[in-house]
């Protein structure tokens, strides 16, 4: 008896057509697509974008060549070599990250003593030519000059936490 | 109209004025047809984002309207890339044999009591053998493009063709009884009568109507029957190898091949370009000159409303239901159409014998 | 020359060098190609004769069925062409007198003598409205009832005996489906929610 009443309601579709109602709904739902460029995303103050080295008030670039970012990089995309300066301090002379390797992890940040290396929230860059998106210590440098405000906001933020 | 390009024309030649009224009428019917195609992508990827909760392209002029004409540019200066040791003249040639008979099925289709580029008699027949011929471009595709997947997809869907053609020609075999005839024009006469929607093939022949238009996705190798394509498995089947024009000529004739099952399906079952509102409003209201009753009474706008109602099917069974699984593409095919079609084939034939209800 | 004559002239032409093709290309792919088009020229000159019942038929059975499962075949095999080739003086001589004797029965069927207008004239156009499928379909099922029937039960007959000798049933398999039971599976058919006690940690 089952069979009968079973082959009959494989053949009136029923469940084809409770899969197209359900469809059929969403199709008058409210569209929950963000309009990208005009319209954001929320973003955490922990977000791991490109990368920055900061310095210090005075100017003091913070890094002191400790190399725990060059050994905890999973990716192995840092590079760092260093020498003694005139006034004794230990600083870096290279300090580059191929961000072709990075994989974002924020690991760099979370290892550096100092709150040198740090991750910020920007992400919308683009390389045009082969080496554009190998950064150099000058570039980070100059990357964490011009987002130093934001950086020291968001990196205050999440102090409580932490 | 024609008569006064017709005589407008009369310093010609008689055959060369018949030629150009030819060619007239032919790109009359395939300039919309293009269009249509190219609107249907876009109206694909609007539903289906709609049905998702995204909204679909929206970046290429209001509502993404212009989407169609970027994608069509963007193919035309894309480059063809041949595979490695594929025969050219077939790889080339196969989709050209996609696009051909799904354009000559075009032919024969009625849009109106005049409206049609050749009335023949035969004219089941013909799209039935013209939409069989579209399997050897596909086939041929997957041959020549030298490629595994490729070979898996023309394979595959050879078979599901051959299959499909089969409880497809039953349908329209059931059609052919209950209007006792092979013309579109006349099977869409036969439908006319007092009481309207009662009067269309659609209730006498139900599961027919299920069978052919379920049977017709399966021929256009539509979701969820694209084992054909398949490209979560066969990474997009007989043309994973085409770039540029070639790959889009086969969308162009697996869209027209969409539009025109879905024109059939109207024609056939749901009276074509009769109005739904005949034996519900007085027939004062219908005939006419006025306004009103022409957007009331029969014409072509009605089979043009019904064939988008089936085209949206289309678009909804695809954001709908998963892809088959081969086997039980077949099951279907052999298993359940053809056995459903040939005990309802013998259902039609007795109530016309037996002159049952208002159809005949 | 009119322009049906040219029209005839021009698929009897496509249908001799597709045919002749058939037979001489050496890729079994492209001969099954043209075999496909010279079908399908044939299918226009049969229009021309006013039968296209006939000739849509032949697009519809052979073209789009018959030939689409040959071409599979045909694809799918891997044929050694150089082995097929062996033996080919051998087999010439007994090759010779077949085609010869073909070629001669085929003179006799439908040699010179028996074409021309004299003894076929040309079919008399018919009228309007004149339906080739109506007179087919009265024609084979009042006259031409049995053979048609016993075309039929032939039909049959080879169905069921293909079927009978590919269709093997593997015991050994384990997994044999059966979509039409599988989708009538149910949560408590194959899911049983038992009830146990927890277990306690002082023992």
């Amino acid at each position: 008896m089952s069979m009968v009443t079973n082959y009959f309601k494989s053949l009136i579709l029923a469940e084809l057509f409770r899969g197209l109602w359900l469809t059929g709904k969403y199709f008058f739902r409210k569209k929950i697509t963000v309009q990208y460029p005009e319209e954001k995303t929320p973003m955490s103050p922990r977000f791991r974008g490109l990368h920055a080295l900061r310095r210090y008030p005075n100017g003091e670039e913070r890094c002191i060549a400790c190399k725990l970012c060059e050994a905890v990089c999973p990716a192995l995309a840092i590079t760092i070599d260093l020498e003694e300066r005139d006034d004794g301090t230990r600083r870096t002379t290279r300090y580059d990250i191929d961000l072709t390797k990075c994989i974002f992890c924020g690991y760099c940040e979370e290892s550096c003593p100092v709150d040198a290396i740090v991750e910020t929230r920007h992400f919308e860059y683009h390389g045009e030519e082969k080496g554009d998106l190998y950064m150099t210590k000058e570039k980070l440098m100059a990357v964490g000059d011009k987002m130093e405000k934001e950086i020291a906001a968001d990196r205050a933020s999440d102090a409580k936490y932490r | 109209m024609i008569e006064t390009i017709e005589s407008a024309l009369s310093f010609l030649p008689l055959g060369l004025v018949a030629l150009i009224i030819i060619v007239g009428k032919i790109l009359v019917l395939v300039l919309p047809l293009m269009g249509a195609v190219a609107y249907l992508t876009l109206a694909e990827r609007k539903v289906i984002g709609y049905m998702q909760v995204r909204i679909g392209p929206n970046r290429v002029g209001p509502f993404g309207l212009l989407q169609p004409i970027a994608d069509a540019v963007k193919l035309m200066f894309k480059e063809t890339i041949f595979p490695a040791n594929a025969n050219k003249f077939l790889f080339i040639s196969a989709p050209v044999l996609t696009l051909a008979p799904s354009l000559a099925a075009w032919a024969v289709v009625p849009f109106d009591d005049v409206l049609v580029i050749s009335n023949i008699d035969a004219t089941l027949l013909y799209i039935l053998a013209m939409t069989s011929l579209g399997v050897y471009g596909i086939i041929i595709a997957g041959w020549a493009s030298n490629s595994k997947y490729a070979f898996l997809g023309a394979l595959r869907s050879a078979a599901q063709i051959v299959s499909y053609e089969i409880a497809m020609g039953f349908a329209l075999v059931g059609v052919l009884l209950a209007a006792s005839s092979l013309n579109l024009g006349e099977i869409v006469d036969a439908q006319r009568g007092d009481y309207g929607v009662v009067n269309w093939f659609l209730i006498p022949l139900f599961p027919l109507f299920m069978v052919y238009f379920i049977s017709g996705v399966a021929e256009t190798n539509r979701a969820p029957f694209d084992v054909a394509e398949g490209e979560s498995e066969i990474v997009g089947g007989f043309h994973v190898e085409y770039s540029s024009m070639t790959f889009s000529v086969f969308f162009l004739a697996e869209y027209a091949n969409m539009i025109l099952i879905a024109l059939l399906t109207s024609i056939m079952f749901l009276g074509g370009w009769l109005s739904p509102l005949n034996g519900i409003l007085p027939a004062s209201f219908l005939q006419g000159e006025g306004m009103l009753a022409m957007l009331l009474g029969d014409g072509i706008h009605w089979l043009l409303a019904k064939t988008s109602f089936f085209l949206f099917l289309f678009l909804w069974f695809r954001a709908t239901f998963p892809r088959y699984r081969y086997d039980q593409i077949m099951r279907l095919g052999w298993k359940v159409f053809i056995p459903i079609t040939i005990v309802w084939l013998l259902v039609v034939a007795a109530c016309v014998v037996g002159k049952v209800g208002p159809w005949w | 020359m009119s322009i049906e004559q040219i029209i005839f002239y021009v698929f009897a032409t496509i249908l001799v060098v597709c045919a002749t093709l058939v037979v001489t290309l050496r890729n079994p792919v492209f001969c099954a190609l043209a075999l496909v088009l010279a079908f399908f020229t044939s299918a226009g000159i049969w229009i021309f004769l006013e039968a296209e019942f006939l000739a849509l038929t032949l697009i519809l059975v052979y073209v789009g069925a018959v030939m689409v499962l040959f071409l599979f075949v045909v694809m799918m095999l891997d044929i050694n062409l150089t082995v097929l080739r062996e033996g080919f003086t051998r087999y010439l001589p007994l090759g010779l007198v077949v085609s010869i004797v073909l070629i001669a029965e085929l003179v006799m069927v439908v040699g010179p003598g028996q074409l021309g207008l004299e003894s076929m004239p040309v079919p008399i156009p018919h009228p309007e409205g004149y339906s080739n499928t109506k007179e087919i379909g009265s024609v084979l099922y009042t006259e031409f009832l049995y053979p048609f029937e016993i075309a039929a039960v032939i039909l049959v007959v080879a169905i069921v005996a293909a079927i009978s000798l590919t269709l093997r049933r593997r015991s050994n398999t384990k997994v044999f489906m059966k979509p039409e039971e599988q989708v009538v599976v149910r949560r408590k058919d194959r899911v049983r929610l038992v009830k146990m006690s927890s277990e306690s940690n002082n023992d």
